[in-house]
């Protein structure tokens, strides 16, 4: 006994409004016409005015197309099921198998109560030195990576997906080229890992609507496998995709623009995703990591200014690398006291010693003389280029560890480098 | 007393509900869903008989139709015996026994006291029946913690009542009459439950006065450089990344002060976990107690509903005067004000009002001024001094510090710790920014000193600036001279090592003792036969400082740091020292 509607009054951007009675808000409704089946979501009700944001966009939309609202809000079936799985951003299988029905949950429910939130206290291995040794990535961390349009970011989000331990993995692509989606299809089905994935990706040429709907899924997925006391990594890319969709359906709707065109309520929005990473008491975790593209390279600009404040830290890519400067993982002093001894001074002393090869680089470019020092200091920067800051390595912790010794050993004497006397009795290599 | 409305429009956390009858502004009202859970929202605008309101709530599920029920009181707070130690949401949720009593996540329309009402509290009546009393006078009172709680007549007695009757001492729980006031006929029975609705600035006192008192932060570069008072205000603009909210977390340990309210306000649950999973097991040297026991928490996180974040921080104040009116001295941290400001903007574009910059609305800056306005040093009608301190964070878009938030509240704060990006980046902590923070304030230490040793950094950095052009070897040694000393301020005396159990607090004492002889060395004439030398002599004496920075106070050990340190000045000349490639 479905009520049906066939008249919609207006159609702007991919929105319809339409008369109708008893229609809840964010309740779903399924419109059909010449243009296909598709999902909405109401978005307003005023009065007998219901404004619906359709997913699929309202191209082809006609005002006689027949409305039915579904009377409850969008939902998705959560089971193990849906391991192996790939997903359009809407939630409609994009592996050519069946569509999952069983025991739906809702999508984008209340937030976590903070008193039930543990601190973070484990870390999580990616076997990337420069995130192990220098940013370590910690359990129910959110963690954005920013970078520009052309650097390897996607590439660096695949092998943390392999790399990285968890339980499962859920990869969210918002606006991705459909050669980067099989780019991530492709490494996880040939790192081994899709048994445990479960991807939602909406591409650059579905509707705008999914794009929206993208992270609350595949985070709504990751809160239940994390409240049965599975690890969740989610790795989101490219949330700067994620903000232009909201902002092109607050321009729709007649919202007033706060900044460079973006709703009042963006950052309520991102940090209404962001902060779905949590450590349970008592159950698993949810950890995110998240592509952010600065438009023209302006961490300034209000996505990735925004993200800043809601993140733990940041990763910059830059220059195919992760950039030791600025990059920061700010609950890496968690964890990083508990892993070796040499862990945090290793950290310090590396970092600065590169620095300080930095510097002399700019001296050189300008033309000063090299001491000794100098020629020490720029022979380090270089194999500490090559063998740690290198994205492509696949090395444990301790592992990475010894090898900073071994670069370090090859160009200075222990005390040079500034590391306390006992580590560098302990851990300087001896001379074979 | 409450009407039935009905919803005609929902947008977002805004519904627009038609009823009939006297409607009043800021008055609570819930929105009815088909299944029966009731939203609390509160009527922020009233147009003929549409009432606008903002819902506390996620929406979701709400119909046009279904009922509102509107009704007459405003955003209130329950306030009493028990506050301390809390964890509230910014409608006064305890969150604890919410997480309990519903599970994980926060579900629309559960409601709980704010107060334990089973618990009992050892009551010593200390006015007597016959006694002439009027609003907040005390009655009697109760421990609470280290506190004496004192209860008051409410907050919302007109005129002059008498005591009708007064219970002994005992133990009754905060429901239980402890006293029956009459006035003209009409008697009033009184428990330790008062309600205060939370826009309204509570307050009972004499007169305001002015804040001459410094607050302790036992942070150096506050307390002596930039100092802040009890009844003061000030605030902590910063762009991401720049330790706003740490150096909030270390100066709501650190601080001394009886009660320390924390409102986390729009920022990360994670911050907020630190302090309730921290604050317990850490001991306040001033008491011997938890630090938890001098803690509010009110908690709005950035991903729970907007509508309640912006209530939140007048949740956080009202309890902070409450506190002031028990005769306390209050810090009231506010993290951040942005998240709040923003709230607003959110609410306004949904009203459809005209925006003023950056799409804030146009009262914003009167709304900033109010809030701040609401801390002070006031005396009690009882002649006792209270306080309340309002410090609030601000997070600037971009860390541009022209916006409409940071500039509304430059202009109504007495103190502005301005964080800069380069010196968080260049691990200067607490990045403060010495050159462009100021205070009105007076501190521990003779405002001519500070602004003697303070034109050290002003001139060291553009010695700094000039060095960058002309190289070391085109800088005079007088100046690379004071261009050390410069650094050696900075970092002996304006750093802090929050990681450091000593440093980590540099109470008075200790803060006059180092300034004194960092004002020594500052003005101690040195002559050195070249610039590697006088390089050598600092890099030691800022070696020293630190040893002394690291040494516990009253220890031979600190002395001998002391004598040290003062090797390095009676030589005047470089110290003999290993290679350093610095």
């Amino acid at each position: 006994m479905r009520k049906y509607y066939n008249r919609i009054d207006r159609i702007a951007g991919n929105v319809a409004t339409l008369k109708a009675t008893n229609v809840a808000y964010e309740e779903l409704a399924e419109i059909e016409g010449k243009a296909g089946k598709s999902f909405a979501q109401v978005i307003r009700v005023d009065g007998d005015d219901v404004s619906l944001q359709i997913f699929s966009g309202t191209r082809g939309v006609s005002t006689g197309d027949r409305v039915s609202f579904l009377g409850s809000s969008m939902r998705f079936s959560f089971s193990d099921n849906l391991l192996g799985r790939i997903f359009t951003g809407g939630g409609e299988p994009r592996d050519g198998r069946t569509a999952l029905t069983d025991n739906l949950v809702m999508v984008g429910g209340p937030a976590v109560n903070p008193a039930v939130r543990l601190m973070p206290h484990r870390m999580i291995p990616t076997n990337i030195p420069m995130i192990d040794v220098f940013n370590t990535l910690v359990e129910g961390q959110k963690l954005p990576i920013f970078s520009i349009p052309g650097e390897p970011y996607n590439e660096l989000l695949a092998r943390i997906a392999l790399q990285a331990e968890a339980d499962v993995i859920i990869l969210g692509g918002m606006g991705l080229k459909y050669d980067e989606y099989l780019y991530f299809k492709n490494r996880l089905e040939e790192g081994g890992a899709m048994s445990r994935s479960i991807l939602f990706i909406h591409t650059a040429s579905d509707p705008v609507v999914e794009c929206l709907q993208t992270p609350d899924i595949a985070l709504t997925v990751a809160e239940k496998f994390a409240v049965q006391g599975k690890r969740v990594l989610v790795l989101l890319t490219d949330m700067t995709s994620f903000a232009n969709a909201m902002k092109e359906i607050a321009i729709t709707m007649e919202q007033i623009p706060s900044n460079r065109g973006f709703p009042g309520d963006l950052y309520s929005q991102l940090a209404a995703r962001y902060e779905k990473a949590v450590v349970f008491e008592d159950a698993g975790s949810v950890t995110i990591m998240a592509v952010t593209t600065m438009p023209g390279d302006d961490v300034t600009h209000p996505v990735p200014d925004n993200t800043g404040y809601i993140t733990e830290g940041q990763f910059y890519v830059k220059g195919g690398v992760i950039e030791p400067f600025g990059s920061l993982s700010r609950l890496k002093q968690l964890v990083n006291g508990k892993t070796r001894d040499d862990h945090r001074a290793i950290m310090d002393g590396c970092i600065q010693l590169y620095a300080k090869c930095r510097e002399t680089r700019e001296k050189r470019a300008m033309g000063f003389e090299m001491s000794s020092w100098d020629h020490k200091l720029l022979k380090y920067g270089e194999a500490f280029e090559a063998r740690i800051m290198d994205l492509s390595l696949n090395i444990p912790l301790f592992d990475a560890l010894n090898m900073c010794w071994n670069i370090l050993a090859e160009s200075f004497e222990p005390r040079e480098t500034g590391i306390r006397s006992n580590l560098t009795e302990k851990y300087w290599p001896k001379k074979a | 007393m409450s009407l039935i409305g009905k919803i005609v429009t929902i947008y977002g956390n805004m519904v627009t509900a038609e009823v009939d009858g006297a409607i009043r502004q800021n008055a609570v009202a819930y929105c009815k869903r088909s299944d029966g859970v009731r939203l609390m929202s509160e009527i922020i605008r009233i147009r003929g008989n549409r009432a606008d309101m903002q819902v506390f709530e996620l929406t979701r599920g709400l119909k046009a139709g279904d009922e509102v029920e509107i009704t007459d009181e405003l955003l209130s707070l329950e306030l009493g015996p028990g506050l301390l130690g809390q964890i509230y949401d910014g409608l006064q949720n305890p969150l604890p026994l919410l997480a309990r009593k519903v599970g994980r996540f926060l579900d629309p329309g559960h409601y709980l006291p704010a107060l334990d009402r089973a618990k009992k509290w050892e009551f010593t009546p200390v006015a007597k029946v016959g006694e002439t009393v009027r609003a907040a006078t005390n009655l009697g009172k109760v421990p609470e913690g280290i506190f004496d709680h004192f209860l008051m007549a409410p907050f919302d007695l007109a005129g002059d009542w008498k005591i009708k009757s007064i219970k002994p001492a005992g133990s009754y729980t905060i429901e239980e009459e402890i006293a029956v006031l009459e006035k003209d006929g009409q008697t009033r029975s009184v428990n330790m439950i008062q309600r205060w609705p939370v826009r309204i600035p509570l307050g009972f006192f004499e007169t305001r006065l002015l804040p001459t008192t410094p607050l302790v932060t036992k942070q150096r570069i506050i307390d002596t450089f930039f100092p802040i008072m009890l009844g003061g205000t000030y605030c902590i603009p910063g762009p991401f990344g720049a330790g706003k909210t740490v150096l909030q977390q270390i100066t709501s340990r650190h601080a001394e002060i009886d009660i320390v309210i924390v409102a986390a306000c729009g920022e990360r649950a994670g911050e907020v976990v630190e302090t309730l999973r921290e604050f317990p097991h850490l001991t306040d040297p001033r008491t011997g107690k938890t630090l938890m026991e001098r803690t509010i928490i009110i908690c709005n996180t950035s991903s729970m509903p907007v509508a309640a974040r912006e209530s939140s921080v007048y949740t956080a104040v009202t309890m902070g005067e409450y506190y002031r009116q028990l005769g306390l001295n209050v810090l009231l941290l506010a993290d951040s004000t942005s998240r709040w400001a923003q709230a607003l903007r959110e609410m306004s574009g949904r009203l459809e009002e005209i925006p003023g910059e950056e799409a804030f609305p146009a009262y914003l800056e009167s709304s900033i001024a109010r809030f701040y306005e609401r801390g002070g040093i006031v005396k009690l009608p009882d002649g006792r001094i209270a306080s309340l301190t309002i410090g609030g964070t601000v997070s600037p878009a971009g860390g541009n510090f022209e916006e409409p938030v940071t500039q509304g509240t430059l202009k109504v704060v007495g103190a502005f710790l301005g964080l800069s990006y380069a010196r968080s980046y260049a691990r200067r902590f607490p990045a403060i920014d010495p050159l462009e923070s100021w205070s009105k304030y007076k501190g521990l230490i003779d405002p001519q000193k500070v602004a003697w040793a303070h034109s050290f950094l002003k001139k060291g950095k553009s010695i700094y600036e000039m060095m960058q052009v002309v190289g070391e070897e085109g800088t005079a040694i007088e100046d690379f001279i004071v261009y050390l000393k410069s650094e050696l301020l900075d970092t002996v005396y304006l750093q802090q090592n929050s990681f450091d159990d000593v440093d980590a607090a540099c109470p008075p004492p200790r803060q006059k003792k180092l300034f004194e002889m960092v004002c020594e060395v500052l003005a101690f004439p040195f002559s050195f036969p070249d610039k590697e030398a006088a390089r050598d002599l600092f890099f030691t004496l800022t070696e020293r400082f630190r040893t002394w920075n690291y040494t516990p106070w009253d220890t031979p050990a600190l002395a001998q740091a002391e004598a040290k340190i003062r090797e390095c000045l009676t030589t005047g000349a470089a110290q003999p020292k290993e290679a350093s490639h610095a």
